[in-house]
């Protein structure tokens, strides 16, 4: 964690971090994830992130199940964001789940609009756009020399060649390229109205404002097109 | 004297073969599928029966579990069908050469748990809600659910957990699709496409065309196949002695190339969601030093075989970075085992694979095949210059098949975005 924010997080009232810990123990997901733990460290020997990062599942496990309200605030501020939810921590002889536990806190790291959360999502709007408003998460036309230089010439070919090799293969919902496949509009509807009656929208105007804007113009059409309530 | 101590122990496992490793039904978790039924008998929800005919397989911990072999809505995965599209072709060929009907809907939205697994924007009501919703839309077709990608395979069923262990998310989601006018409706299986491989593995090598025989493999088992609620995931005494995941090894064995092992087969991938959007140095470099250097070194496959849309990204797409920085020559061409079924009954590497979204130089390995790639390629870039000429043209499934003269004949049909939207 950057040590400007390990100065700001001295700042936030106790009461505030205590009440962001008590969202993440309110999940009805909690329960299930958290058993307690033997400090076996088996967990840490089969994560990815931890070979690469200074991140620990059984450090984030022992946090929460002691209840230590300060570390679980510095984790939601950093560390959380590192993991990556391959849920290999699953060999728990515990049967704890501490991937799971991190989804938890990241949701409301982005629900209550901390730091980390935009930081760790930067440059991912285009991708909650994406997924948001068309039902599929990437497409074809994601792929661009200059967005994926790393993926090398054949990135360049691909993005030249889109349309046409997009029509060059025979499943007839694939020949598309701003979604993975054709959705119907009725499909997307639903989509948006799931969207907007789980608070997914609200989560995503903490996070981005202008985002948050694009995608309720999007949606709120279709849905009084369609003769959903939007209230 | 001794104090006793009254430690239960568990009397002698079955006897087992040489090698073979055999969990304990007692060590199972709870029965998912005979709760969903319960649930349904006191009228909480639908539960979409396995249609017939089906093959069943064995489990982790020793249940069966049907894998209907037709009449599946093929739930598609977004990064499949976007990136590596040859993927997703591949299932389609295999099911039309083995005659075994299925439906190809647009009325599918992706499950959004990559996203819900990069980015936390969402939550386990709209997670749901969304899947509830494709397996509803499923169930009005008549069709049963059979998934493309590990990630949606996993995370429905965790959502199938949450669903069963929590009233009020049942009663939120219920209302939610009571709005669309569609019923709760849960699959009596969840079934991933690679289960369905497994299943007609020798139905497959019956129909090979290609001897593999000289050819290595390694396999990567992706993690959210069978790391996310394990019960469900295939396993067979005859395959790593029952210790490992069955799926796609099980294949490969049956197409007669061979498998090669490697230290870090429990390692992911490196995909991380988040990570191979917007943080890619981490990817890279777990992919290249914890798996393909790995293999490399280890095993000196001809090719790696995984069974999930993020595995093949991220394994494919990551060796170009490394080979230019370290001036490494020799890639692993990473495909997943339904390219390599389907090359082995005589499937078009570009106009069926779709090869050519692929990173890793695959070509020594289609030599090796015996496939002369040089040719297949001339043959589809006349494919794409025929199309560039009408651009209301489409290659079909007729196309795909046909000898190089008879492309583009009578099977050609307007792009759809000429014809009105609709679903089939």
């Amino acid at each position: 964690m950057a040590v400007a924010q390990l100065v700001k997080s001295v700042d936030v009232p106790y009461e505030e971090k205590e009440r962001l810990f008590n969202e993440v123990k309110a999940d009805l997901r909690f329960s299930d994830y958290l058993y307690g733990c033997y400090e076996c460290g088996i967990c840490v020997a089969v994560c990815p992130s931890a070979r690469f990062y200074d991140f620990s599942p059984r450090r984030i496990t022992q946090a929460v199940a002691r209840e230590d309200v300060e570390l679980v605030y510095e984790q939601m501020n950093g560390e959380v964001w590192e993991c990556s939810q391959c849920f290999s921590c699953l060999v728990c002889p515990r049967k704890n789940n501490p991937g799971g536990i991190i989804t938890i806190m990241r949701e409301v790291a982005v629900k209550n609009g901390l730091h980390s959360a935009k930081e760790a999502l930067e440059g991912y709007s285009r991708i909650i756009y994406k997924i948001m408003s068309t039902g599929t998460q990437v497409s074809p036309d994601m792929i661009r020399p200059d967005a994926f230089p790393d993926w090398g010439p054949n990135a360049k070919e691909t993005a030249d060649n889109l349309e046409v090799w997009r029509r060059a293969m025979p499943p007839d919902t694939m020949h598309t390229t701003s979604s993975s496949w054709e959705v119907d509009d009725k499909t997307l509807t639903e989509l948006y109205l799931i969207w907007h009656l789980t608070g997914v929208l609200d989560m995503i105007k903490t996070l981005d404002e202008s985002l948050h804007m694009i995608l309720v113009d999007v949606m709120e059409e279709k849905l009084e097109e369609a003769g959903y309530p939007l209230s | 004297m001794p104090i006793p101590i009254n430690i239960p122990v568990k009397g002698p496992a079955a006897p087992t073969k040489k090698g073979e490793f055999r969990r304990s039904p007692e060590d199972a978790p709870e029965d998912l599928r005979a709760m969903a039924f319960e649930l349904e008998a006191k009228g909480e929800w639908i539960v979409q029966r396995v249609p017939e005919p089906y093959v069943e397989l064995q489990t982790k911990y020793g249940k069966p579990k049907k894998i209907p072999l037709q009449h599946t809505w093929h739930h598609k995965s977004c990064g499949q069908c976007g990136h590596i599209p040859g993927y997703s072709t591949s299932i389609f060929w295999l099911h039309r050469k083995l005659g075994m009907e299925y439906n190809d809907p647009r009325d599918q939205t992706s499950c959004t748990a990559w996203n819900y697994y990069a980015s936390a924007t969402s939550n386990s009501a709209a997670q749901a809600g969304v899947a509830m919703r494709n397996f509803a839309a499923a169930y009005e077709t008549g069709y049963f659910p059979q998934i493309h990608c590990a990630t949606s395979y996993g995370h429905y069923k965790e959502v199938r957990s949450e669903l069963i262990h929590h009233k009020e998310l049942r009663d939120q989601v219920r209302e939610i699709l009571k709005k669309m006018g569609k019923p709760l409706v849960i699959p009596e299986e969840i079934v991933h496409y690679s289960e369905w491989v497994y299943a007609v593995r020798h139905e497959i090598a019956k129909r090979q065309v290609l001897d593999l025989s000289n050819i290595t493999a390694t396999v990567h088992p992706a993690c959210h196949y069978y790391k996310l609620v394990s019960e469900d995931a295939i396993y067979d005494p005859d395959v790593y002695g029952g210790q490992r995941t069955a799926v796609v090894t099980g294949v490969v064995e049956a197409l007669g190339a061979k498998v090669a092992d490697y230290s870090t087969w429990f390692d992911c991938c490196g995909f991380g969601f988040r990570h191979i959007l917007v943080q890619r140095d981490f990817t890279r470099s777990f992919a290249v030093q914890r798996k393909i250097e790995v293999m490399r070194d280890e095993a000196n496959p001809d090719v790696t075989l995984t069974h999930d849309t993020g595995c093949v990204t991220t394994l494919d797409k990551s060796q170009f970075a490394a080979q230019a920085h370290k001036g490494v020559t020799a890639a692993i061409p990473v495909l997943s085992e339904a390219q390599f079924a389907a090359l082995a009954m005589g499937a078009h590497p570009y106009r069926v694979c779709q090869l050519h979204w692929h990173s890793a130089d695959y070509h020594p390995l289609l030599e090796k095949m015996g496939i002369d790639w040089r040719e297949r390629w001339r043959e589809f870039e006349d494919d794409v210059e025929r199309l560039k000429k009408d651009p209301g043209a489409v290659m079909t499934w007729d196309d795909a098949d046909a000898a190089p003269t008879q492309a583009f004949g009578a099977g050609t049909r307007p792009h759809p975005e000429h014809r009105a939207h609709g679903g089939r």
